[in-house]
């Protein structure tokens, strides 16, 4: 069956085609003047936290001070950056001169000869004071005693809590709280019908989400992922505990929708009132205390990361910055790389946008700065504590064979830590019992420890 | 193909027909709209978010009146966005461009004069669209790292062509096929060449029809993700790699993206409230007859 | 395989088109038709055929990108381990659950819709411009949009609005992963399929209608008779284009839920994705790609041999 064509109007839509590539046309021209530009191009690639935005809204500071530079950034989420830039690094892609990476992959990167001692330039550098950086993230990001790459910033992790609301139910917040005294904290405070939660937790699979306050609980209660001799231990009565308090303390009276939310999902709780306490790194206070997008500002108090058996629980993460070996600009990438880890940059941050907003934990000179005393008061002691406390020694009662305390710094860890992370949220939402992600978990960590027993066997 | 036998009817029933017909009918356009705003809504609950402040975005119960405000489109607006939306107008409007090149043809080929094995031809293309895309990103990353084309705008364009063109050549073919026969044969023995049969004849009928496609086209390429994720840094990134950069994981920002997320989706919104009524001609043209 | 199936198809619509195809062409005359097809399929070829023959020599491979010394060729190796592997039999399951469900229930309501559309009422235009918006919006945007601002169990609107009904806010993207994700699909594809399924309509002959109508027959018997069977086969092309675009999800499951939790709402294409960005295992991953492949032709063909029976019944 045939019907005739519509021949009135295909003039007209063939006009709209040629619009549509003469659109394309001038669009293509335009592009290409936008991307002009003299001296030496740099491509930048960062993590989006609103840090990392801050210091793309100050590149103008960094093209007065460098005019023959030009920087580009490639700003995205976590896991994307970090998928992203893996990716690039390990193939040699070559798209970028900076990247931003964290003190899980800087070790394992620089043994790969993936990314440039920084040492040398760190040395030929006036007035770029390494002796200033907060001592645990400076080894955490150093190997055979250089630094491979220089942090923006350093957090730890701690327990906020709402001073108001434990005034009012007649609480008190432990010096030193253990994971016992939170979990009890947390069923008193609970009430979920009015939609408040004693605690938020993060539950979202994932390595650096939930197992990352996990592991910390792990740390302390004695367990661990492996021992000293490579064995697989996340079946050990101590682990089993840890997570068994984990995950009871966040069913029993932690938020709605415990399995899928992360950082992210629980600041939003937490800031909009809806959550007693919240267990996670030192760096929420930047938006806790936020007045614009918080509606607790100034009514919470911070405590140490729980614990169990060791002196403190806290991690140690830290975003930093170092040049893949790729880069063919080197120097200009050394030139925003220090520019953007300077002592300087912070009080240019203060200055310009508001000394709440200045990247904590990376200098020890930030915390003797007095406008950053004022605005942090509620919080800079502790963070500062939590920093210097975030150590193996510290946080473990035993020793391990790998770096990273809320992560074990081998390649496959990224994986490992995943796969674990998705039982663990599997049980947190009830879909699978504790034990049976508790043996899921052990199987494919023991897969992992063959190959590091075969090689120390070697 | 029958006819339901016919009813006996009268006149009563046929007014007590009408009557209920008004009545149903009333209900149906109700039902219609209700659908209508369902479905509309969660983009204009979107377009409301985009004029928030990030804790009136996030808010609980949510806040319905407030005082609409700019910031964050100024936020999304600042810095580099012409370059994205550059990029993305170039990824789009070239692979569709170079689809309808290679497309066109290649639809005449398996319909008008056609090839042998027809079917293999259009099983290989279909079974390309089969492929997931994360199966072969590496090995494309590591092909674009070594021919030095990454983060390079026409890398993105080759792939959507190829993204694409299976698709057209299918939706453009089931279009050729309804070009009578007859038609062609007058114009070949009328001596036109190939190349006017096509332009003079050919093309004018099936214009609907590849509007149709060209517009499936652009929605594709222009809500790309993957590959412009993964293969793009500073010089070619697109749209879509846009709106993920304004989300972060630590911070708040839904009232952000919903204005980056409204701003990059409407030239797709317009172009396809402009091109329904040509879309769903061109789709019913022949489709599949 | 499905080939001869379209080919008996092909062969009845080229002999009703012309006897130029039935009768033996000459090669000249071969050549001169495949021209046009040339460079179309070559561009194709290139283009995706040599990542895909790169993918397969990689899943021969045991290789970490993470640790630059390793890059043994291990045979099948990768395909064994894959046979072993209880979440990747999961996330197949949960592919097959996500894409069936999505086009099953995107083509009902998109019927429904196109029937609704299809009558004549004030602001019809509106109506459906309203309706096909959803298709149009990034599905970047719409992952994002309904996992926070409508799900979210905190402060979604849809918890909001179940509150108004006295009903407990509900977790959807923890409780019902794979639920919240098909409400996403199904609200964005559902459109396409409305948009397939009125061209149908509209593409129907009236008189026909008129002439049931006046026969008596009612609403529901023309449209079981009559219209049902004239939408067959654009329902076929929906089904079949919905199909080869939703298996493919990726940004909605990566956005939405992350395959969790656990990997309750994976499908493979995200297994994969993860299996190779944050295991960096690419001789694992690509050998799934591998299996993923065979496996979709194989379905594939299937389908496309029930879908194409239709053409031979009725002509």
């Amino acid at each position: 069956m045939f019907r005739p064509p519509r021949g009135t109007s295909v003039r007209a839509r063939l006009t709209a085609a040629t619009a549509a590539v003469a659109l394309a046309l001038t669009g293509c021209a335009g592009a290409g003047a936008v991307s002009g530009g003299d001296g030496e191009q740099i491509v930048v690639a960062i993590v989006s936290n609103p840090q990392m935005q801050d210091a793309i809204s100050l590149q103008d500071e960094f093209r007065a001070a460098h005019p023959g530079v030009d920087v580009r950034f490639v700003s995205l989420p976590e896991n994307e950056a970090r998928a992203k830039i893996t990716a690039s690094v390990a193939t040699g892609g070559g798209e970028f001169d900076v990247v931003m990476i964290s003190n899980y992959e800087t070790p394992m990167w620089a043994e790969n000869g993936w990314i440039e001692n920084l040492q040398p330039y760190i040395e030929a550098t006036d007035g770029y004071d390494a002796e200033d950086f907060v001592p645990s993230v400076r080894e955490a990001l150093s190997h055979d005693g250089d630094m491979y790459s220089v942090p923006f910033y350093g957090e730890s992790s701690f327990l906020a809590y709402r001073t108001d609301l434990f005034e009012q139910a007649g609480l008190e917040m432990p010096a030193n709280p253990t994971w016992d005294e939170v979990r009890e904290l947390a069923a008193e405070l609970n009430a979920p019908e009015e939609d408040f939660s004693g605690i938020c937790l993060r539950g979202l699979a994932g390595w650096g989400e939930v197992m990352a306050p996990m592991t910390t609980a792990i740390n302390t209660f004695g367990g661990g992922w492996f021992d000293e001799d490579w064995n697989a231990t996340l079946d050990s009565p101590e682990s089993r505990e840890a997570i068994e308090t984990y995950i009871d303390t966040l069913q029993t009276s932690g938020q709605p929708g415990a399995a899928t939310s992360g950082f992210g999902d629980c600041l939003t709780r937490f800031a909009q009132g809806q959550s007693a306490m919240w267990y996670d790194a030192t760096s929420m206070v930047s938006s806790v205390e936020d007045p614009a997008s918080s509606t607790v500002a100034g009514k919470v108090g911070y405590a140490p990361a729980p614990v169990a058996e060791t002196e403190s629980a806290g991690w140690l993460y830290s975003w930093s910055l170092a040049i893949p070996s790729t880069s063919e600009h080197k120097d200009a990438a050394w030139d925003f790389v220090s520019w953007m880890t300077d002592k300087e940059y912070i009080k240019l941050v203060g200055n310009q946008i508001g000394w709440e907003r200045v990247p904590p934990g990376s200098r020890l000179s930030t915390y003797e700065l007095p406008e950053y005393a004022e605005v942090s008061e509620a919080y800079a002691e502790a963070t500062l504590d939590s920093m210097n406390g975030a150590t193996q020694q510290g946080a473990m009662t035993h020793e391990v064979p790998y770096p990273g305390i809320q992560f074990v710094g081998i390649p496959e860890f990224q994986d490992l830590g995943t796969r674990v992370g998705q039982q663990m949220s599997a049980a947190i939402a009830g879909q699978i019992s504790v034990d049976e992600a508790i043996a899921q978990s052990q199987r494919y960590a023991e897969t992992v420890a063959e190959t590091y027993q075969a090689e120390e066997g070697q | 193909m029958s006819v339901a036998t016919p009813v006996a009817t009268s006149r009563t029933s046929d007014a007590r027909r009408e009557t209920k017909r008004r009545v149903s009918g009333g209900f149906l356009t109700t039902l219609t709209w209700l659908l209508a705003i369902g479905f509309f809504f969660p983009v204009a609950w979107m377009a409301m978010t985009a004029f928030k402040q990030e804790n009136q975005a996030a808010s609980d119960p949510p806040t319905w009146f407030f005082t609409p405000t700019l910031d964050q489109f100024r936020a999304v607006l600042e810095g580099g966005t012409m370059v994205y939306v550059g990029n993305s107008v170039i990824a789009t409007g070239i692979s569709t461009v170079l689809v309808l090149l290679l497309g066109v043809p290649a639809a005449y080929a398996l319909s008008i004069r056609p090839v042998q094995k027809v079917s293999d031809v259009l099983f290989f293309f279909i079974s390309t669209k089969m492929l997931p895309v994360v199966a072969v990103i590496v090995p494309i990353y590591v092909i674009a790292g070594q021919l030095k084309v990454l983060d390079n705008i026409w890398t993105l364009v080759v792939l959507y062509t190829a993204m694409n063109l299976p698709i057209a050549v299918w939706m453009m073919r089931s279009f050729f096929i309804e070009v009578p026969g007859e038609v062609l044969e007058a114009a070949s023995i009328d001596g036109a060449g190939l190349m006017r049969t096509m332009r003079s004849v050919l093309l004018p009928m099936v214009a609907p029809g590849i509007a149709a496609t060209a517009l499936i086209c652009v929605i594709f390429a222009w809500n790309e993700f993957f590959f412009a994720l993964n293969l793009t840094a500073s010089q070619a990134a697109t749209v879509p790699v846009l709106i993920v950069s304004t989300m972060t994981s630590e911070g708040l920002f839904l009232a952000r993206l919903s204005a980056a997320a409204l701003l990059a989706s409407l030239p797709v919104i317009l172009a396809g409230w402009i091109a329904q009524k040509q879309l769903v001609r061109g789709l019913s043209m022949g489709a599949i007859k | 395989m499905s080939t001869s199936t379209i080919d008996r198809l092909e062969g009845s619509r080229r002999a009703a088109r012309s006897e130029a195809s039935s009768r033996p062409i000459s090669r000249a005359e071969a050549w001169r038709r495949r021209g046009p097809l040339l460079p179309a399929l070559i561009f194709t070829v290139i283009v995706t055929q040599l990542p895909f023959l790169l993918t397969i020599w990689y899943s021969l491979h045991s290789r970490n990108l993470l640790r630059p010394e390793s890059d043994l060729f291990v045979g099948l190796g990768n395909y064994l381990d894959i046979a072993r592997d209880s979440t990747f039999r999961q996330t197949a399951l949960n592919s097959v659950v996500i894409t069936l469900g999505c086009v099953l229930v995107a083509m009902v309501l998109g019927i429904v819709l196109a029937l609704l559309l299809d009558r004549p009422f004030l602001g019809r235009g509106v109506a459906r411009t309203m309706l096909i918006t959803p298709f149009l919006v990034m599905p970047v945007a719409t992952s994002v949009l309904w996992s926070i601002a409508l799900l979210n169990p905190t402060y979604g609107l849809f918890n909001w609005a179940l509150g108004l009904f006295g009903i407990e806010a509900v977790d959807w993207t923890s409780t019902y992963p794979v639920i919240a994700i098909l409400m996403a699909l199904v609200w964005q594809w559902t459109p396409f399929m409305m948009l397939l399924v009125l061209a149908g309509l509209q593409a129907q002959p009236k008189d026909v209608l008129e002439a049931a109508s006046v026969d008596g027959a009612g609403t529901w018997l023309t449209f079981r008779l009559i219209t049902l069977p004239h939408l067959r086969r654009y329902i076929e092309l929906g089904v079949l284009l919905g199909i080869i675009y939703v298996v493919n999800t990726f940004d909605q499951i990566y956005l939405m839920t992350a395959g969790g939790p656990g990997t309750a709402s994976a499908n493979l294409p995200f297994y994969i994705y993860q299996r190779a960005f944050l295991g960096f295992d690419v001789g694992q991953a690509a050998a799934m790609g591998v299996v993923v492949v065979i496996a979709t032709i194989i379905v594939a063909s299937a389908a496309l041999r029930l879908i194409f029976r239709s053409f031979e019944v009725k002509e």
